[in-house]
């Protein structure tokens, strides 16, 4: 489905991303894991097409999307959802017109059947009574909820989630992983990666889980490989601890 | 000693010469932006409703502000040059010397000012928010392309209300004069108003509003391209706007000597 061969991404002299190459399945959950600053959210932009590799290549469904142009790009985007870490809601626009806004644009159905689609995702997500409120006016949890509505709204066969569930009180979390999951119960076809430190989320969650360490791949496998890992920084990862291999700049 | 001076020399040379690539650079990436902006006016989708939105936001918001600084403008026009008219016992030139300073020059400038003060850096702050805060990311995300949404509608807009506000803004500096020349200089009406008509001519009008047009390109321009390459959080929107808006003004000012030049020359 997915595959990154040999992708380094530098910004300026950092180098985020080095010769990373792995590999995401199609129509599973999989979670790519590890500490802040490792490229976990660059890795997504470059899924989407946000940013380009300095090196590499990406291949999604066997097209290599560093060929694309602006054109072609946006047309590949049609297949995603994302929902950002901050949710990233129009603060112009009520929650109604931010669900409805891809819709719109993408405008394939009548306005009639786009509402009644707001109603069915924003049903999805738990909030069926917010339509006229404005991102102000919403918590995080909400806001969260509303993006992963927006996202839903276009019916993706890939869903991105960017660290769905950080800053948010237990209850909430473990209603957007429960989401996460109902999602793709419901679509067999759709592909999910979720950037996260939630770990505890990623075991129960995850059918394919991706751990980066200074930009490569430092285990991939299903929540068992990572539960039964004797690797240092990955059993480190787990643990929680702050001593062991890995660096904290 | 030599080898110290020519290494110092080298360094100087190197670090100008940087400076001059990475200025060029930027002037090639704010021009190809230009470009796909204008590109993007003639392709669907046609945001007519965004275009109406921006109308109001950039014309019928900052026409209050418009009426009064033309007003005033005429009036303090009116009133230093009257004085000099005075000396030459020819006030009745006012009314034709306020007209023709305010179409060829001081209207589209001073509506240029205005509008960059309030609406180019209330642009600027608004898309470099949405910037920092991954609303840009987000439309991309949905496959829509931000110089669609939010550059184009603001270019448009503002070609079409720049040069509707230097009309407004010309007629009402000329009232500004005018109550200035009557009630101090006591020039009589029908005379102001016959200097108006001999000294301005339509050329005059054309020369202003082209100046108008050219500024609002360039507000539009700096004020979404500044937005849109805005980083790093609440400090970096307020860098952006304040950069905007001093680009803003310099540009303006600079094009104005440009376009002066070309149109006295032809």
């Amino acid at each position: 489905m997915i595959y990154f061969e040999h992708v380094t991404k530098t910004f300026g002299k950092k180098t985020v991303l080095d010769d990373l190459s792995l590999h995401i399945p199609k129509g599973k959950i999989t979670f790519i894991l590890g500490k802040s600053g490792e490229g976990k959210s660059v890795t997504i932009k470059h899924i989407m097409g946000l940013m380009k590799p300095t090196a590499g290549k990406i291949m999604v469904d066997g097209e290599d999307i560093s060929l694309f142009d602006q054109h072609g790009l946006m047309a590949y985007r049609k297949k995603f959802g994302m929902l950002f870490q901050h949710a990233a809601l129009f603060d112009s626009l009520s929650v109604c017109e931010n669900v409805i806004f891809p819709l719109k644009e993408h405008g394939t159905m009548p306005l009639v059947e786009m509402h009644e689609r707001v109603d069915e995702v924003l049903e999805m997500v738990g909030l069926p009574e917010i339509k006229q409120k404005f991102p102000n006016q919403l918590s995080i949890g909400e806001k969260k909820r509303v993006g992963l509505a927006r996202a839903l709204a276009m019916a993706p066969k890939i869903m991105l989630y960017d660290e769905p569930t950080t800053g948010m009180d237990p209850l909430v979390s473990e209603m957007i992983d429960e989401l996460i999951t109902e999602v793709n119960a419901g679509n067999p076809e759709l592909t999910s990666i979720v950037i996260s430190h939630d770990l505890k989320a990623a075991l129960a969650t995850a059918e394919n889980i991706i751990m980066l360490y200074k930009g490569k791949v430092a285990l991939t496998g299903i929540p068992d490989d990572f539960r039964h890992s004797h690797d240092a920084v990955v059993r480190q990862f787990f643990s929680g601890r702050v001593e062991g291999p890995m660096e904290f700049l | 000693m030599s080898s110290y001076i020519r290494n110092k020399s080298t360094l100087l040379f190197s670090v100008l010469g940087l400076r001059i690539i990475k200025g060029v650079s930027r002037f090639g990436a704010f021009l190809l932006f230009c470009w796909e902006t204008v590109k993007h006016v003639f392709r669907r989708p046609y945001r007519f409703e965004l275009i109406a939105q921006q109308i109001e936001f950039i014309g019928a918001q900052s026409l209050n502000i418009v009426i009064m600084t033309g007003f005033f403008t005429g009036a303090v026009f009116g009133l230093q040059l009257g004085g000099i008219f005075k000396i030459f016992s020819s006030e009745a030139m006012l009314g034709g010397a306020t007209g023709k300073a305010l179409t060829r020059e001081l209207a589209p400038l001073m509506v240029a000012f205005l509008t960059a003060g309030r609406s180019g850096s209330a642009m600027t702050a608004e898309i470099s928010t949405m910037n920092v805060t991954e609303q840009v990311d987000a439309m991309e995300a949905m496959a829509v392309e931000p110089l669609s949404y939010l550059a184009v509608p603001r270019l448009v807009a503002s070609v079409i209300v720049f040069p509707l506000l230097t009309i407004i803004f010309i007629f009402i500096g000329v009232i500004g004069s005018y109550v200035i020349a009557v009630s101090l200089f006591d020039v009589d009406v029908g005379l102001f108003l016959d200097k108006i008509v001999w000294l301005v001519e339509p050329k005059d009008i054309r020369d202003g509003l082209i100046k108008s047009v050219i500024f609002s390109v360039i507000v539009a321009f700096i004020a979404c391209h500044s937005g849109l390459h805005a980083t790093g959080g609440a400090k970096g929107v307020g860098i952006a706007t304040t950069n905007a808006v001093v680009t803003m003004l310099l540009m303006v000012l600079a094009s104005d000597f440009l376009v002066t030049y070309l149109q006295v020359r032809w």
